[in-house]
């Protein structure tokens, strides 16, 4: 009885490490304080689930959320080109809501609050993943691709350009770098591998509604970014098992329902407070936001 | 003439910062703007980088009309140029700087991940330019005020370009090394290097300068030989006033 247990916290920390490495890899790499990148999760899911239901392979629908997400990912960053700092951040708040209320307003296509039953279990090749230390698997190899590619680029020329943009936008445009492509692309590939954290999410979950990509999670995220530190990967995936092992136990307590969820959430505030007295760089951080 | 501009205007609110600006730059020569504070050149530099958006105005480099290029665009064209308060990156190292300001491939991830150079040397021949004598793994926010002027330096001369635009190179910067400075725009310019150069104090570019241009309220008011400069009776009264 007890393995399900593991395995289904051992999936989430590998679909939170994914979620938290893209987002650092725009926010604290680039400093593009991004706030809509649980939309791109949402995006990611909900297209993933709909590919399948329309009879489109899954080995096709996990990349094609990943594509659609990192194409809206275009769009926000389209409409945002003029927008700096903290303002960025309002906007794509707001984008968050706007996907939120089109998930859950746009019945025909996403069932709105009733949100999508039944979602079927991965089928690769003929494979189902219905055991949850294969799909454990899955998701360990996916997040370690996500990893190893977001690692390769920060690492390369192109991700200093991204600490440049971060440290000093204008100094980099005068040494004739054109910063709005850089920020572009690190977006768009920051939301596809979001859009993929949300294929997988809803096919381990085999539930989705709009609640799932609430505020409620973004927070979560930027806690595990910022307890893991600015500009470092590492920093994101120890975080991640962190903040989402902690907080397990509660359920030894036996807490009434309804204490659960606001006990969690002073976990991570009281995790988060923590930190950020006595590490303010986070667990690995080596760069401040200003 | 390598830069010209013509009746150039940019205002801020009520404030006139550039009044109809006239330049023309010539070319391997230094030329130094002077004027006191609040005069505009440092918006002058800004609108002719493009940082700024001119209210109207030409500005004509090496015969071409740049309206309708980027700011990101006139390193490759051949303008490079420094600001008044040093812009550097603060979690990069000295390398990363100069390596950001020579390289071309690096805006492409693809090129990135799969073109590796090793410019090391390159990179030490620069900063041996500017004598900056520090390990070249020292992050920017470990390095003096000093030392960072001379990495904003450096990344400016790392590329080739025909003009070398400085704000205020010596500004704050101590006795010593203004005189380096001085002896570094000097070397460049003996190499070839046309240096258009902003300074407050008129007496750092009386023996620098060919040319000296005075600005005041967003205008050239006079210009010359340092020599002619230094007595006329204009110039004398504006920098008493101020
Ligand atoms: N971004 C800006 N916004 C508003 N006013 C500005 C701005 N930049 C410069 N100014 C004003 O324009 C005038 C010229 O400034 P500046 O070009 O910096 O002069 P200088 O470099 O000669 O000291 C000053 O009155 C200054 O206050
Ligand atoms: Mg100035």
């Amino acid at each position: 009885m007890i393995a399900p247990y593991i395995f289904n916290i051992l999936i989430l920390i590998c679909i939170y490490v994914i979620l938290a490495t893209s987002l650092n890899f725009a926010l604290g790499y680039t400093g593009l304080l991004n706030l809509g990148h649980i939309a791109f999760f949402g995006i990611g899911a909900y297209a993933s689930v709909l590919l399948v239901q329309a009879g489109i392979p899954y080995i096709i629908a996990l990349p094609a959320a990943g594509v659609i997400a990192g194409f809206f990912g275009f769009l926000l960053i389209l409409a945002t080109r003029k927008i700096k700092g903290d303002y960025l951040a309002l906007v794509t708040l707001g984008f968050s809501f706007v996907i939120h209320s089109v998930l859950l307003n746009w019945t025909s296509v996403t069932r709105g609050p009733l949100g999508i039953p039944g979602i079927p279990k991965p089928s690769i090749l003929g494979f189902t993943i219905s055991s949850g230390f294969i799909y454990f698997i899955f998701a360990l190899i996916i997040a370690f691709i996500t990893w190893f590619i977001l690692n390769k680029i920060v690492n390369s020329p192109f991700g200093r350009l991204m600490q440049a943009t971060r440290d000093d936008e204008l100094g980099l445009r005068v040494l004739g770098k054109n910063t709005s492509m850089i920020k572009t692309k690190v977006l768009i590939i920051s939301a596809f591998f979001a859009g993929i954290a949300g294929s997988l999410f809803a096919h381990h979950i085999t539930f989705i509604d709009p609640a799932s990509f609430s505020l409620q999670e973004i927070i979560l995220v930027l806690t595990i970014v910022i307890v893991g530190g600015l500009a470092s990967l590492r920093g994101s995936i120890f975080a991640t098992i962190i903040i989402l092992v902690i907080p397990e136990i509660l359920r030894f307590l036996s807490l009434p329902g309804t204490i659960v969820g606001p006990a969690r959430n002073m976990i991570y505030a009281v995790i988060l407070v923590a930190i950020l007295l006595w590490r303010p760089r986070g667990l690995f951080g080596r760069v401040d936001l200003n | 003439m390598i830069l010209k501009t013509k009746r150039l205007q940019k205002h801020f609110g009520g404030i006139y910062a550039l009044n109809n600006c006239d330049l023309n730059i010539r070319k391997n020569e230094i030329t130094a703007i002077i004027g006191p504070n609040g005069s505009g050149k440092s918006t002058l530099f800004n609108v002719i980088s493009k940082i700024l958006k001119k209210d109207k105005g030409k500005i004509i480099f090496n015969g071409m009309d740049i309206d309708n290029k980027k700011d990101y665009e006139l390193a490759s064209k051949g303008i490079s140029r420094t600001f008044q308060e040093v812009r550097l990156f603060k979690n990069l190292t000295i390398m990363d700087h100069i390596d950001i300001a020579i390289s071309k491939d690096d805006e492409s991830i693809l090129r990135s991940l799969t073109k590796k150079v090793n410019r090391t040397e390159r990179i030490k021949e620069i900063l041996d330019v500017v004598g900056l004598n520090k390990p070249i793994d020292t992050f920017a926010s470990d390095l003096s005020y000093g030392q960072r002027k001379l990495l904003d330096l450096a990344m400016a001369i790392a590329k080739p370009g025909d003009l070398l635009m400085l704000d205020e190179p010596v500004a704050g910067v101590n006795p010593k090394l203004r005189k380096k400075i001085k002896d570094i725009i000097r070397s460049l310019h003996k190499k070839g290097k046309t240096i258009l150069i902003i300074e407050h104090d008129m007496n750092f570019v009386m023996d620098l300068a060919g040319h000296v241009i005075v600005m005041n309220a967003g205008k050239v008011i006079a210009q010359g030989r340092p020599k002619d400069i230094q007595n006329n009776p204009d110039v004398l009264n504006i920098y008493l006033g101020d």
